[in-house]
């Protein structure tokens, strides 16, 4: 157990869309801020410390938190730190905020990602993160190597391309009850998805999620902070991260082992046995249709190879027994260095009963995940109570 | 608070272009030296924390790069985008927290591999500030001019941080610039923006730097000498340099005083033995004993001729040389937790200060000390 609980008490999201020509990047992230010290009821004044991430090469800002966290968040004279893992970025940003309360260096933190993609070039950004010599002529970008894992993971297991489509239905019509959406697309079908245009084989334009700008903030707080703040906070009963090897091709490339590694950990220390039983909602970090049924297994929802099946039988729906991806998750909506942070946020939304049409009937118990980097997972369950499960 | 210990700490040598090494390699020869220092293998490490930065690697996600070199194979680590004193601080945090028994911290850099004056531009907003071509550089200038016309500061006593520092450097085998300058090579060195000269930078240098963290219950299995912290305050100045007091560092005085008040130091001067500070120019040395309440403000130049922070002064300040000596960008913060730990732990060698048992460490995010990280330490 950590030395102090930590609990979410405020939480703010922007509108997320394709493109904010209205505003420049501090007025947007300003707007998550803003949303969140309502939400809390704090003041600027209140913040003890700033989290801000995105990442560099995207937007072309060198220390962009020595701008933003002081003209977007209430930083100035405070302490402002960048976390950056690249898809993982919200997720760092959320558990780096867990562990600034936790050690009882601060007793609340605001803990902001965001990304405004048409101001740079996201793929640009990320050929750079492969190694010069030996990967970026093969292997570099986000959709080649992921067109690569789909192909491996259909192959080996038989998964159909309506089977992955049925992910990007389900998802872009959760979005259209979420009002912070970017595409919600309520009358969504497979014949759309499957008609769409091929990108990359196995992925249509629909298989992928799209680029997104906006930000989302969320403030933390310690047990006593949290008391004063809201009688309904979402706690974390814990966080985890696993990493793995620098080359893509040294992974297995048709599942994600640090999702299994990572939830391993997190489900033994919060007493979950089963996870559908014991979860009653997951808000995860799927950049494709198919990554959404293979990280599903590698979650242990289903069997290996048993992604498709799971969704099949209607299980990870709005109306199943642990539905994924209330929000619409990545494929409505993917402002990268906000994605995973949104994931965090939308699992707490869910554990204080405030999602509105998107929420779940008696949602106690939440995952989020992060996934980036080469093949990364990050996770945080929350709760009504930062007990393990009993 | 409880106690957060430092029980090791390894750096590669400073130099100018390590080209017989990638990013990878140089953070492995530090990994591998400290896991042979202590005698541990990587199942003792409980996760890694890093930093680094995107531009200065010309990599995004430039921590995805040293995954083998760190260990962090089905394990946790996460990155610091910005100075290595920072990240620090989360490792920190990770051992306070109660979650992990120990963590490595490492940070690198090779600055050769970048346009250093390119990247600094790019710290400055795309719209009104980057067109004007400010850097660390042109920036650096602004601020020295202000301080010392405000203050009276000479040429010569901002010389005098160089002359010191580069002569600390001889006695650090660890240092980049190892070879001593007069007052006059200073004076006489072209100038980059007046008031300053060439030899009032810093030299830009490829390195890393690793240290592990534990707590209480396992200082001891790894080192007779730990190193505790005592206090730590992080404070962040304005943005944009037209919204900042020049003249002073304000975010550095404020994480200063709050630094002392957690360590309970009333008089830094006789409560310190030793200070290691990100110094970015001369000048800006002499406003960092101000910031720490050294000495009283606009007195920094007579400070430097007391020789109060001479290595044999009453409160030595970069014994190591100082970054003015070897400059890894974002590594700086993590080499300064480093020296001061060697310091307390009684390894600083050559470079050692008797009987040192309290030190500060400064480390610094962004241009002309915006963010600032102050730490404090205590030996056993």
């Amino acid at each position: 157990m950590p030395k102090h609980d930590v609990a979410i008490v405020g939480i703010g999201q922007t509108k997320f869309r394709s493109k904010r020509r209205d505003v420049n990047i501090p007025e947007m992230i300003y707007e998550a801020v803003k949303m969140a010290l309502d939400d809390a009821q704090m003041e600027p004044k209140d913040i003890d410390a700033i989290l801000i991430g995105n990442m560099d090469h995207f937007e072309g800002i060198n220390f962009s938190e020595m701008w933003c966290g002081i003209d977007a968040a209430p930083g100035y004279l405070k302490p402002v730190v960048k976390i950056a893992t690249g898809g993982t970025t919200g997720s760092s940003l959320g558990i780096c905020g867990y562990y600034n309360i936790a050690s009882g260096i601060y007793k609340n933190i605001l803990v902001v990602g965001w990304e405004k993609l048409n101001e740079g070039g996201a793929t640009t950004g990320i050929i750079t993160a492969f190694d010069p010599v030996w990967e970026r002529p093969s292997l570099a970008g986000a959709l080649g190597p992921l067109a690569l894992m789909a192909n491996i993971y259909a192959a080996r297991y038989g998964i159909t391309s309506e089977q992955a489509a049925k992910v990007t239905v389900k998802n872009r019509s959760n979005a259209a009850n979420n009002p912070f959406a970017h595409l919600q697309m309520p009358d969504i079908t497979l014949d759309y998805v499957m008609n769409s245009q091929m990108i990359s084989y196995p992925l249509r334009l629909h298989d992928c999620c799209p680029q997104s700008e906006g930000a989302c903030a969320i403030i933390y707080a310690n047990e006593e902070e949290a008391k004063k703040i809201t009688d309904n906070p979402a706690w974390f009963k814990g966080v985890s991260t696993a990493h793995y090897y620098t080359f893509g091709t040294d992974e297995l490339m048709y599942n994600l082992p640090t999702a299994t590694i990572a939830s391993n950990k997190l489900y033994k220390k919060v007493g979950i046995k089963d996870p559908v039983k014991n979860l009653d909602v997951a808000e995860i970090y799927e950049p494709t249709s198919w990554s959404e049924l293979s990280w599903t297994e590698a979650l242990g929802f289903a069997e290996l190879g048993g992604g498709g099946k799971l969704l099949d039988e209607g299980i990870t729906l709005m109306s199943g027994e642990l539905p994924v991806n209330p929000s619409g998750g990545v494929l409505s909506t993917n402002p990268i260095g906000a994605t995973a942070l949104v994931r965090f946020a939308e699992a707490a939304i869910q554990v204080m009963d405030r999602g509105g049409k998107r929420q779940v009937p008696d949602a106690e118990t939440a995952l989020g995940m992060g996934f980036g980097g080469s093949l990364w997972t990050e996770l945080a369950i929350l709760g009504k109570d930062p007990n393990p499960l009993r | 608070m409880d106690k957060v210990a430092i029980v090791g700490c390894a750096q590669t040598q400073y130099e100018a272009e390590k080209i017989d090494l990638t990013i990878s390699e140089l953070v492995f020869e530090v990994v591998k030296k400290l896991h042979n220092d202590l005698g541990i293998t990587n199942d003792d490490i409980g996760c890694v924390i890093s930093s680094s930065n995107d531009f200065n690697d010309g990599r995004t996600i430039a921590n995805m790069a040293i995954q083998d070199a760190v260990g962090s194979v089905r394990k946790s680590e996460s990155r610091v985008s910005g100075d290595g004193a920072f990240a620090y601080v989360y490792g920190a945090m990770r051992i306070l927290s109660g979650e992990y028994d120990t963590v490595l911290v490492v940070s690198h850099s090779k600055c050769s591999e970048g346009d250093q004056l390119l990247i600094n531009n790019s710290i400055f907003d795309p719209f009104y500030q980057r067109h004007l071509g400010l850097d660390q550089i042109s920036s650096a200038g602004l601020m020295a001019n202000m301080y010392m016309s405000k203050y009276g500061i000479s040429e010569t006593q901002a010389a005098k941080v160089v002359v010191k520092n580069r002569k600390n450097a001889i006695n650090n085998p660890y240092a980049h610039l190892q070879n001593e300058v007069s007052i006059d090579d200073v004076l006489n060195s072209p100038i980059l923006a007046y008031p300053l000269k060439e030899l009032d930078f810093p030299p830009y240098s490829d390195g890393a730097v690793a240290m592990l963290l534990t707590n209480e219950e396992n200082a001891k299995k790894f080192t007779d000498t730990p190193v505790w912290l005592k206090g730590y305050a992080s404070c962040t100045d304005a943005y944009y340099l037209g919204h900042r007091t020049m003249t002073d560092l304000i975010g550095l005085e404020l994480a200063s005083k709050e630094a002392y008040k957690m360590a309970e130091i009333k008089d830094p001067v006789k409560d310190l033995d030793v200070a290691e500070a990100f110094e970015a120019f001369s000048a800006h040395e002499l406003m960092i004993y101000e910031a720490l309440g050294f000495c009283d403000k606009g007195e920094g130049g007579k400070f430097i001729e007391s020789g109060e922070t001479q290595i044999d002064g009453s409160i030595p300040v970069n014994p190591s040389g100082g970054v003015l000596s070897s400059n890894v960008a974002m590594a700086n913060g993590l080499i300064r937790v480093t020296e001061i730990a060697l310091q307390l732990m009684g390894k600083a060698e050559k470079r050692q200060i008797i009987d040192a048992k309290t030190g500060l460490a400064y480390g610094m995010n962004g241009i002309c000390s915006q963010g600032n990280c102050v730490l404090i330490f205590g030996g056993e």
